[in-house]
């Protein structure tokens, strides 16, 4: 019976990973945290052969993670808890400041630049059919702008430019 | 048509002298006006009754008010630490701001107030606007000083739940004040470190 199962479970592994290879997660990253700071985002670029959406993500440093839109109305900023985010076939679509984000709450330590962050990204299909993603995020630090790591020297405007 | 009514009619529609003169003159008087009125990036609030003073705590306790920062300019944020994306953009703006601003930017001072002050204790403000740049000062108040602060700078803030916490709503402008104390400009948050450094060099003068 165990043998039966840990087949299934591997032949299953096997077809979600092939699945896998549609979806590119790129620059993945976390701010880093301080002590007792409680909350954080992750930012990355996803791409998708085919149409789909990114529907939740889980990390090990966090008991909750949620999907996250922030936006700006008369200067207030708002943050909501999104149900999905749509990914279009082959269009890239940025979770950076100033729009999507992954929210790591209710942590229980601090994020530590250098450290890497596992995520787990679920996404689900049109047709309802859902595959997961993992990704090792790089934590940068607390004063990153939302430029990659390898542009973000000082005076970068990308930071800031939306 | 003749050459001539033509003539006449392109004679008529040509200003006069004296409208010439006239439109030199106020060409004259505009340009003399934007030497006195200085022009901003930000939006200026100059004698607008909001954001003429504040009592808060600092992370030490102290209490902190506008008297303390006399003779800088002061950027003034609201915000709270748990926010992955305006606060910390804006703080990042700041810390290049100042660096913008070479020597001068030791004549600036910013302070990031926060709306959350229930989950922002003193330790986390503190580490937290250190991040960013030293000098940059955390500020508190209780849940009341806090509305109160607010309500004097015209901010809006809002706690709002979101599946297992909850995140808050704020009014993302930074307030300037010139070296004197008086506030002078809002600037927006889509505005970047070197629109803000013009304002403030402005200030500065």
């Amino acid at each position: 019976m165990t043998s039966i199962f840990r087949f299934a479970a591997v032949a299953l592994a096997l077809i979600a990973s092939s699945a896998h290879a549609q979806i590119t997660v790129k620059d993945a990253w976390v701010r880093a945290t301080v002590p007792q700071q409680k909350a954080t985002g992750a930012f990355m670029q996803l791409q998708s052969a085919k149409d789909t959406r990114l529907v939740s993500a889980s990390s090990p440093v966090s008991p909750n993670v949620e999907v996250h839109e922030m936006s700006m109305q008369d200067n207030t900023m708002k943050m909501r808890q999104v149900p999905a985010v749509d990914l279009p076939a082959a269009k890239t679509v940025e979770l950076k400041p100033g729009g999507y984000h992954v929210m790591l709450l209710n942590l229980p330590g601090p994020i530590k630049e250098g450290e890497t962050v596992p995520l787990t990204l679920t996404f689900e299909s049109k047709a309802g059919e859902r595959e997961t993603v993992e990704v090792q995020a790089q934590v940068r630090p607390l004063n990153s702008g939302s430029a990659p790591a390898e542009h973000g020297g000082h005076g970068s405007k990308a930071g800031y430019a939306h | 048509m003749t050459l001539e009514n033509t003539e006449m009619a392109t004679m008529k529609n040509r200003p006069s002298r004296r409208t010439l003169l006239t439109m030199g003159g106020l060409a004259l008087i505009g340009l003399s006006g934007c030497q006195r009125k200085m022009v901003f990036n930000g939006i200026d609030v100059s004698g607008s009754e909001q954001g003429r003073d504040f009592e808060l705590k600092d992370p030490e306790g102290k209490t902190r008010t506008l008297a303390d920062f006399k003779g800088k300019a002061v950027m003034v944020f609201f915000g709270f630490t748990q926010c992955p994306d305006v606060c910390p953009t804006a703080l990042v703006r700041a810390a290049e701001v100042k660096q913008l601003l070479g020597k001068d930017g030791d004549r600036l001072q910013v302070l990031f107030v926060t709306v959350d002050p229930e989950r922002d204790t003193p330790e986390v403000l503190k580490a937290y606007t250190a991040a960013f740049d030293p000098s940059f000062i955390g500020l508190y108040g209780d849940l009341q000083r806090t509305a109160e602060t607010a309500k004097e700078f015209k901010v809006h803030y809002e706690k709002v739940s979101t599946g297992s916490s909850y995140t808050m709503d704020h009014t993302a402008l930074t307030f300037v004040y010139d070296p004197s104390g008086k506030l002078r400009l809002v600037l927006r948050h889509q505005q970047s470190a070197q629109e803000f450094a013009q304002d403030l060099r402005k200030l500065l003068l």
